[in-house]
Formats: structure tokens, sequence, C-alpha cells
């Protein structure tokens, strides 16, 4: 894959990635929206997720459900480029990095205003930056600021303020904002098209959020005013029952088509399924595979998000014989990865060759891939004296994960692929949270298993790093030179430097072959036939200001 | 009378603290962290020690219950180790769902068995009296969720005359004072709010409420057919009253008081039914929520709502017993 | 979940039997006489025949299911032929076609059988030895009555009512969650949730007895309480709670689906139990709608026998019936 320039002057190529055609259906044309139809009523856009929000300030949220409303109230400076992963300007118009990698130099968007009337500039972004990084110690927990510290890895107190990337932010004028880091951070800007991110209101956040407070995702601010420059207001969270999204008459981009946005929330995905089809709700998110075929049978639109994950065949090297580097490659020979998509998975998902879907930098196309060979299979089963092994097989029940939608059909066609080449396989299973993952990751009483990960914002180390980047339960190895090569990559200041050392990487995990990379599988979102304009986002950074609902 | 309801409120309170014990016992017992189920797949040791230190999950087990119940009689349940909600506040949202749904279902078994049961009674071994007892019997076989589907399936799906997820259009602007929202749509007159929300109670409310539905037909049937061997309704038919007046006067009334005891029985029931009901449907009462808190191990949502529904099962017990003393005189010594 | 009214439940909370004398039974000639009297009045009803015959076909089913069927159950032999948009339908080598994880459909519904009767007399009898224990403990020191009696009494009965407070399918989930996910965790599961029924039941029908007139005869005979206790109240109260185990059995087969429906049960999901066959279908039912309704009407009929006899048996029981 190659890279495409992002449109800043910031002189970075790219983070990576194509920009993917966008699916075929549902998406109108954008210059059609702008004859500034919003005199007349745009109605009502009902939409459901699989929960509630847990907060609406998206600072203390990590959940999908709280990210997905607050990106219709709040912007970050960086976007992403529609219908891909790579960032794009949005508030800020453009940014400019060092050599070093240490300051970056962000120019604002000019003309635009949070929705209390506070002015957007560049002492509103230092505010933020100061915000996120001198919250009190209360709020340094990962279920409160996961994000923050998972990139920006300190604050200003606690006991990792010393390892804390964020230094300093100046407002050099009104429109230039300067953030300066204690050490070079690739992903800096990929980081910030992440809602966490997303530029608050100062004068909303003074007089009703209290960063200190016991529970700062309940407070007043959190449910009832989150103030931000995006297309909707908030005009009230009914807890248990819905969010009311108000359009924002008053946004510096395109206005909104619909008079409102609504949220719900239905947990089961039948349940979701049921209720577009008779009329309930205008879309939905998190289709059953099942679904998808049926509903456009009967007219309804399904929207397919580009891939930005992976699912994986993981093999617990604490355990016999998945120590042996000849049972792990005897396995991923046994696997007919066509077969398990087609029995498990959405149409148009793809073999997965490693551990990052394409579109990721350092996507190596040159990685050892493993044929679909039973007998050779067998041949390396019997060559490592592992023929007829037991192996315990685990998977998780009770869930559906954007990467894993279907754990149970998953596990059970590689069993019998598994099987068919003389392995016993014992099913373990376990409800997915926390005793599944528990079960994985705190402890090694595990043989295979089935996980994967969707990615947050476009950077390797968030795929390579989240797997691999140090001794763990998952897997059961200890393999210094990859944690190394990984710790490496990850300190060097641009993703150009990255890149290589990335594709080295994913090259040689191949060859190591700790788990098989199973597949991507293509999350849909679905809608029913009046339904225009939306546009999907592989990372969801999906903003409802094109969606048009004819009544 | 007073007394003894007073004697009854004095005994829960024991059974109270007995089930706070068990239930912190029971609830810590649960394996599996809450907060890696907080924190999902890729949460890190240190960050799974750190949550669970701000939850004082570290702390000896006989201090965290010293702690929670200590917050509990200042009526401080805690939040929501998942969404940070406060427990109380969640409960006052989600509760009233599940009432309005139990309500609805129990009515429409009410309302439908206690007559068929009746007749049935009346008409002891004809054909409309197998029919009741076979269609009673094959209510009580059939899994709920299994008979949510089939209704879904018929009434969403084939004929298209009932939403089947929610428990409100939200496109309606409804105001909502006390949660109950066919009950707010008649404070606020908004008629058009309280119709919406009695028709998506339908087919819940019908799913839930057959299994009711067929006990009480088969306890009324019993009871009345009982009743009506008794001397004193011989003694009224041979003194010429009319049937209808017997049947008012004195079938009826005594033979409502094993009925009386299967409603208040049946509380407990539904809410079991409630869990699956409110899956299939999308419903957000307290029945799904409580199931998801089991599975996320979210102790505070777990311990605070399982309290809150023995007490009001208790009481639903107590207002049984107090009901008894209405219908049967006998009764009222005790 | 449904679980059939325990006739001789009092309301929660009252020591002392229930006030309403709820319909009570009290054989006053108990023994053998009381039994050969009910099992003729069930050979001649309908009821009771047709449930013994459902149950027969039943336990035919689950116990000669080998002989039914050429494939093994749960093999899932060809989990590659199925996707999630279709599953192969009848044909020559599979006449219900295939299940959703690609085994025989037929072989899954009648080793089903087989999972359902075992699971639901595992259950039961768990719940029945459980709680009649507690409720034989309660019943039989609240009939001896005195001080210590009726403390013991009081203190179980406490302990069943939060047992009763708490609803029996979370208690289940609950203890499946601490158990793990297996067949042995679902049966203890399903039978823990049965044992507040059974306790109540049996102690409401020892206390009735305490007043029946041969228990004030063998107490004005000079008989110890104790032998009283054991020697005539148990074996005469535990009639109802035959029939409530009757009754149960089909909830019991009921309870299993649910929970399989919440996604608990056994870790294999191919596994040929009606449960969890039905669950895994749901959301097939447009394009395969009899993997769902055969593994329905399957638990709703097998449910539905058991319920048949168990009425037909408390009926007959009931010396109020002869009249």
């Amino acid at each position: 894959m190659r890279l495409a320039p992002i449109p800043t002057r910031s002189g970075l190529i790219g983070l990576a990635a194509t920009a993917l055609v966008l699916s075929g259906c549902a998406q109108s044309d954008r210059a059609e929206s702008e004859g500034g139809s919003s005199e007349q009523s745009g109605g009502t856009f009902l939409f459901a997720g699989s929960a509630e929000p847990v907060t609406l300030d998206p600072f203390f949220a990590s959940d999908g459900e709280s990210f997905r409303v607050s990106r219709q109230i709040f912007e970050g400076l960086v976007g992403t480029e529609p219908g891909t992963a790579d960032p794009a300007p949005l508030l800020a118009t453009g940014w400019e990095t060092s050599e070093d990698g240490l300051t970056t130099t962000f120019d604002l968007q000019e003309g635009v205003t949070f929705h209390d009337g506070t002015e957007f500039n560049a002492e509103a972004v230092c505010a933020n930056f100061e915000r996120w990084y001198n919250m009190p110690r209360s709020a340094q927990t990962e279920d409160l600021t996961y994000y923050y510290i998972s990139l920006f890895r300190g604050f200003a107190t606690g006991p990792d303020a010393g390892d804390a990337i964020y230094d300093s932010c100046s407002a050099d004028d009104d429109l230039t904002a300067t953030v300066t880091l204690n050490k070079p951070f690739a992903g800096f800007i990929a980081a910030l098209s992440l809602p966490a991110f997303s530029m608050q209101s100062p004068t909303a956040l003074d007089e009703y959020q209290d960063d200190a407070a016991g529970n700062p995702r309940n407070s007043e601010y959190s449910t009832e005013r989150p103030t931000g420059t995006g297309p909707f207001t908030l005009d009230s969270w009914d807890r248990g029952q819905q969010v009311t999204l108000a359009r924002n008459d008053d946004y510096w981009g395109d206005v909104a088509l619909v008079d409102e946005a609504v949220v719900v929330a239905i947990e089961d995905p039948t349940a979701r399924a049921d209720a577009l089809r008779s009329g309930e709700i205008d879309g939905y998110d998190l289709v059953g595979p099942a679904d998808v075929a049926p509903l456009e049978e009967e007219g309804f639109q399904v929207v397919e998000r580009d891939p930005f994950n992976v699912l994986y065949l993981g093999m617990n090297q604490a355990q016999e014989p998945l120590d042996d580097p000849m049972v792990r490659q005897a396995i991923a020979h046994a696997l007919n990865i066509p077969e398990i998509i087609s029995a498990s998975m959405p149409e148009g998902t793809v073999p997965a060759t490693q551990f990052v879907p394409d579109i990721v930098m350092g996507f190596n196309p040159d990685v050892t891939e493993y044929e679909y060979d039973p007998e050779l299979a067998e041949q390396m089963l019997a060559d490592a004296g592992a023929d007829g092994a037991t192996i315990e097989f685990n998977y998780p029940t009770g869930v559906s994960r954007p990467y894993m939608p279907q754990p149970e059909d998953t596990f059970n066609v590689i069993r019998s692929q598994l099987e068919a080449v003389g392995l016993q396989i014992e099913p373990v299973a376990d409800a997915w949270s926390p005793d599944y993952l528990e079960k994985i990751q705190g402890t090694d009483d595990h043989g295979i298993h089935l996980l994967g990960w969707t990615g947050d914002y476009n950077d390797t180390d968030n795929f390579l790093g989240v797997f691999f980047g140090a001794e763990s339960n998952e897997w059961g190895f200890d393999n210094p030179e990859l944690f190394d090569a990984l710790s490496e990559a990850r300190g060097l200041p641009t993703p150009e430097e990255q890149e290589p050392l990335y594709e080295d990487i994913n090259a040689e995990i191949m060859d190591y072959l700790p788990g098989v990379p199973l597949a991507h599988p293509v999350p849909s979102l679905a809608f029913g036939p009046d339904v225009d304009g939306y546009q999907q986002s592989p990372v969801q950074d999906e903003v409802w200001n094109a969606v048009s609902v004819q009544e | 009378m007073l007394r003894f309801a007073l004697r009854r409120l004095a005994l829960m309170v024991p059974v109270l603290f007995g089930l706070s014990v068990l239930l912190f016992a029971w609830v810590r017992a649960l394996p599996g962290d809450p907060a890696r189920s907080l924190l999902g797949e890729r949460a890190t040791p240190e960050a799974i020690v750190a949550v669970n230190e701000a939850y004082g999950f570290d702390q000896p087990l006989l201090q965290q219950y010293l702690t929670y119940v200590k917050a509990l009689l200042q009526g401080d349940f805690g939040s929501s180790i998942q969404s940070g909600a406060d427990v109380l506040t969640t409960f006052g949202d989600r509760f009233p769902a599940t009432v309005e749904l139990a309500l609805t279902a129990m009515l429409f078994a009410i309302v439908v068995g206690v007559p068929l049961g009746y007749l049935a009674a009346r008409n002891q071994g004809r054909l409309l009296d197998t029919a009741v007892v076979s269609g009673s019997l094959l209510g009580v076989a059939t899994p709920v969720f299994f008979l949510a589907i089939l209704l879904k399936l018929v009434f969403a799906d084939w004929l298209g005359w009932l939403p089947t997820a929610l428990r409100q259009d939200p496109r309606i602007d409804a105001t909502h004072i006390t949660n109950f929202y066919v009950l707010d749509g008649f404070l606020t007159r908004e008629w058009d709010a309280a119709w919406d929300a009695m028709l998506h109670l339908a087919l819940p409310a019908i799913a839930l409420g057959t299994i009711p539905l067929a006990i009480i037909v088969r306890i009324t049937r019993a009871s009345v057919a009982e009743v009506l061997h008794e001397d004193y309704v011989r003694t009224a038919e041979s003194k010429g009253l009319s049937r209808g007046t017997i049947s008012r006067r004195h079938v009826l009334r005594n033979a409502l008081l094993p009925v009386v005891t299967t409603i208040g029985l049946q509380a407990g029931l539904l809410l079991s039914g409630a869990v699956l009901t409110e899956t299939v449907f999308g419903f957000n009462g307290i029945g799904s929520y409580l199931f998801q808190a089991i599975s996320t191990r979210d102790f505070p949502v777990l311990q605070g709502f399982i309290i809150f529904i023995a007490v009001i099962y208790s009481l639903i017990n107590l207002v049984v017993d107090l009901l008894y003393g209405v219908i049967d005189p006998r009764v009222r010594v005790s | 979940m449904s679980v059939t009214l325990p006739p001789a439940a009092g309301p929660v909370g009252t020591p002392g039997g229930d006030p309403a004398g709820a319909p009570g039974l009290v054989p006053d000639q108990p023994g053998v006489g009381l039994w050969r009297g009910a099992f003729r009045r069930l050979r001649r009803n309908p009821t009771a025949i047709a449930g013994a015959v459902i149950i027969l076909l039943f336990v035919l089913v689950a116990v000669f299911a080998p002989l039914l069927t050429s494939y093994q159950p749960g093999a899932a032999e060809d989990a590659g032929k199925v996707t999630p948009l279709t599953v192969p339908g009848p044909s020559e080598d599979h006449w219900l076609g295939l299940d959703r994880y690609g085994s025989d459909m037929w072989t899954q519904l009648v080793y089903g059988a087989r999972q359902s009767l075992l699971y639901g007399v595992v259950s039961t009898a768990i719940g029945l030895t459980l709680g009649a224990g507690l409720g034989a403990i309660a019943g039989g020191f609240g009939a001896l009555g005195g001080r210590v009696g009726g403390w013991v009494d009081n203190a179980v009965m406490r302990f069943v009512d939060i047992m009763l407070s708490v609803p029996s399918l979370l208690l289940a989930v609950s203890i499946v969650a601490v158990l793990g996910q297996n067949a042995y965790a679902v049966m203890i599961a399903i039978g823990v949730a049965q044992v507040p029924i059974f306790a109540r039941l049996l102690r409401g029908s020892m206390l009735s007895q305490g007043k029946a007139d041969y228990v004030l005869a063998a107490g004005a005979l000079g008989l110890r309480k104790r032998r009283i206790v054991a020697g005539h109240m148990v074996p005469n109260a535990i009639g109802p709670t035959i029939v409530q185990a009757t009754l149960n059995l089909a909830t019991a087969i009921i309870e299993v689906a649910a929970l399989s429906y919440l996604g608990l049960g056994e870790s294999d999901p191919a596994v040929a139990e009606w449960g969890r066959m039905l669950v895994a279908a749901q959301e097939r039912f447009d394009s395969a709608a009899r993997l769902a309704l055969l593994p329905g009407f399957a638990i709703a009929i097998t449910a539905l026998g058991f319920t048949l006899l168990g009425e037909a048996m408390r009926e007959a029981l009931d010396p109020r019936t002869r009249r």
C-alpha cells in the first residue's frame, strides 16, 4: 500500500493508507446538500446503538457509544479524511512539526464559536491541553482517563509525572497555538483525532464541570451541558431512553440537514434489526452478519465500514505442544481461512496475512504466508510428535465485537478443521467479560484462543504494541528482540522513520507465528430506505451533518 | 391489623440484614474482576490494580462491607462501576419501566385469566373447560423467550401491527415526570404519547403475562369449582338466590383468596421473566440491566438493585397478606 | 420463568402455616390406600394419559437415541457448509437438513431429548433433595413446637425467604458465573433455584399435617414427637412434593433453555441441547425458521407432558376431588 499525502503544511507524508473508495450505497452527493435546505424541516434522524453512552464529556470516555454522541457535539483539532483513518484538518486548518518532533504549531479555523458563545481560539486550545495535563489525582485512573494515560503517559502530578509526554502550550496569537512535548511522539497528530481529545468550551467547563468530583462522568456538565463546536448541541439526555441532539444552526461548517438526531440503546442485535424493519429507528450500528443480506433484500441500506481491525487465533506458548514452532505452523497450515470467513463473517471480509490491516502504516505485503494444506499440517504434527495431541480451545460467549462478530461459529468451523488434521480439541467457553478476558490475559490457563482488536486511530503501535509490546499471559512467550524492536520504533519522532521498522517487525512476527491472523471482518451499519448521506469511517469518526431523512 | 403489619415490617429487618450479608459475600464470590470488564480486552495489569484500588476492592472484605453498610445507612448506594451512574438514580430511571411492564402483564393475566377460569369452572367437563385448561397448560410449558419470538414474528413481522423495541417512539417529544410512560402521557395530557407507550407495552406484556395468565386461570378454576361445592353456596341456591348474586356475594369473594396469593407470588417470578422479555424486546428495564450487571461484575449495581427488589418483594407480600384480611375476615385474627 | 404454584404455599413470612388454609392436602387416611386410589384415578384421567404418553415417548427417544440416527451428536462435521446466510436444508443424507453449526438436525433433536432428560432429572433431584431437606427441618421443628422448634423453623424459613427474594433466574445466572460454563454448573444452578419451592411446600404440608387427627392421636398415644415427624408426617407430606417435582421437571427443562438464551450453558456451541439450538437459530429466523421452531416446540411439548402428568397427579392425590 502506498501512502497518500495529508493535505497540510506539516510536511508529514501521510500516517498511512489509501483512501478507500466508499462503499456503494447510501452516499449522497455532498454538493447537493449545500443548497441551504436548512429552512425547511429536516425531521429527525433516529439511530440505535447497543448501549447507553457512559458520559457526554468525551475526555472521561473510552467507549464507542459515548464517542458516537460526543462526535456530534464536539470536534478536535484533528479529524480524519472521510472514509479513512488518516488525520485531516478540522478545528486546526494545518500544523507544522519541528524537526526533532517536539513542537507542533497549529493554525486554527477562524470564526468558530462554542455552543455557549465562547470564542474558539488559541487560548481555548491551550486551556484544553492544560486541563488534561492538570487532571486531579482522583481522575488519573484508566476508567476515567484511559486515552490520556495510554497516549500521553503521565499528568502534571502523580507517580508517572516524569513520563509525561506533554510539556506546555502557548497561544502565539489568536489563531496560532504551539504545543511542546517532552519527547518525540510520532502518533501525536493521529492521536488528536480521538474524540477524547475534543476541544471543549473553557467557560462551560469552568462553570459546570468539576474534574475533581468523585465521579466527573456524572456531573452537570457531563450529563446536561456538554459544550463543543460540533454540528449538534445536546437537547436532553433522558437516561434509560434516549439522547436527543438539536441542530446547531450557527455551525461553522455545513449545517446539519436534520432538525434533530436521537440516539437510543437497543442491546440485542436482532431487536435492533426488528426495530429498523418496523420503522421505529432510521438506522443502527453493529449489524449481525446473518442480517446483512435479508435486510438488503427487503430494501434497507447496509453500509459497510472499511475494516480497521484484526481477528486472530492466539496460541499460548506456556502450554505444550504450542511452544513448538512446528506445531504452530502446522495449525496455521490446517486452517482454511476462506472457509472460516464464509462460515462466520460478513461478506466482504478479507483474510488477514498479518496482525495489522493493510491501511495501517508498516503493513508488509511480503510476509510469510501459510497456505491451507491439511496434509502438510498432519505431516508437520507427526514430525513434531504432536499428532493426535489434545489442545484446549478457548472462545468467548455472549459477545459480538466488530472484529469478532460470531465467535461461536468461528470456533466451530476452526475446530472442525483442526480435528480434520487429527488434533483433539477440548472446547472451553467463558462469558466474554470479565471471565474470558481474565482467563486469557490474567492467567496462563488457556490453549489456543480467539481475540482481536479494533484500532482507535492510525498508529501501528496501537496494534502491534498492544499485542506484543511486552511479555504477557496471553501469548506466554518472552522475546526480548521483538519487545525491543517495538519499543525502538515507538520512540522515533516521525512516521516515515517508523515505517521500515514496522515492516520488518511484521515480517518477523509472521515468521515467529505467535498466533494466526485470521481476518479483518467488515462491520456494518444498516439504514432505512429514506436515509441519505451517512458517511462511514473505519475509526467511526462519523458526523451526521450530511445525513438526511425523507419523511 | 396494624400490629400485624408492624410486626411483619419488623420481621423484614433481619431478613434484609441477612440478605445484605449474603448478597455481599455472594457478589464478592463471583470470580472475575470488575476492573477487567470495565477496561476491556487490552487492559494492562497495572491499570487493573489501579482501578481496583480506586474502588476500594483491595481492602479486606469485612472493611468493604462496613464501608458499604455505612454508606447505605446514609442513603448512598454508590455508583455503577461500568457507567459511573448513581445506582439510586439508575434504579429510579429503570424500575418504572419494569413495573409498568409487569403491571400491564399482570393486568392482562387477571383481566383475561379470572373470567376464563370462572367460565371453565362453571362449565366443568365441557368443551370450553377442556380448551381453557389445555390452553393454560400449554402456556406454562412454553419458554418465555420462545413465545416472545413467535409473537414478534406474527404481530410485528407479518402483520406489522405492533412495535418490537423500546418503550416509546423517541420521535414523540414526550414529557416524562414519573418515568411511567403511560401515566406520564395521562398526566401531561399527551394522549399520543400515552397511546404510543401502550402500543410498545403490548407485545412484551403479553409475552410476560402468559405464564401468570395460565396459572391464574387454573387457580381460579380450581378455587371456584371448590367453592361451588360448599354448603353455603348450596344453601344460597336452595334459598332461590339468583345466580348472579350467588356469584358475586359468595363464589367469587371466597374463590378469590387463593388467586390473590398467586398474584402476589408471581411478583418475583415476573422479574425473572422480565430479564428475558426485556432482552428480547430491547426494553430498558431493570431485568436486562441486572443481567448485564452480573455479567460485568458491577458490584454496586448488583447489591443495590437486589436490595431494592427484596424490599419491594417483601412489601408486596405484606400487602397480599393484608388483602387476605380484607377479603377473608377469618384471617384477621392472626 | 414459569414455576407452577405450590398449592400449600403460604405467604412469605407467616410462620405457622398458611392462614388461607389454601387448597390443603391433608389426607385423613394416610398410607397405601391413598396412593392406590390415586393411581386408579390417574388411569381413568385422559390428561394423565396424554402426559404419560408424551413423557414415555420422550424417555424412549432419549434412551434409544443412538438407534434413531446414524450420526453423532454435536459432530458439526459439515461446519464449513453453513454460512451466516445459508444453512443447508433437507437432503437425502439429512432429512431435516443441517443445524446452525453443521450437525445433522434430526440427530441434534433426538440427542437433545437425552440432554433435556438428564438436565431435568439431575437438577430437579438437586432441588428436591436440598429443598425437601430444608423443608423437613423447618416443618419438623415447627411441628414439634416449643421455643427451639419455632426458632429453627423461623431461621430456616427466613433463609428461604431470602433465596426467594432473589429472582430465580438471576440466582441461576450467578451460580453459573461462579462455577463456570459447563453442564454441572447448569444443573446445580437450576437445582438450587428450585430449593425455595420445595422447602416451603414440604414445610407447609408438614405443618398442616401437624394438626391432622392422626398426629394428634399419635401424640395422645404417647409416641415420641421425633418418631411422629419421621415416621408419619414426612411420608404423608411427601405426596405433594413428588407432584411438584414432576411439575418442576417441566420448569427445569425450560430454565435450561433460558440459561442458554442468556448465553450460559455448555462449552461446546454445537452441543445437542434444545435451548441452545433454539437460541443459536434465532437470528436465522428469516432464512431457516425450522432451526428455531423445531427445538422450540420440542421444549414446549416435553414441558407440557410433565405439566399434564403433574397436574393430573395433583388432582388425583387431592382428597377433595374424591367427593
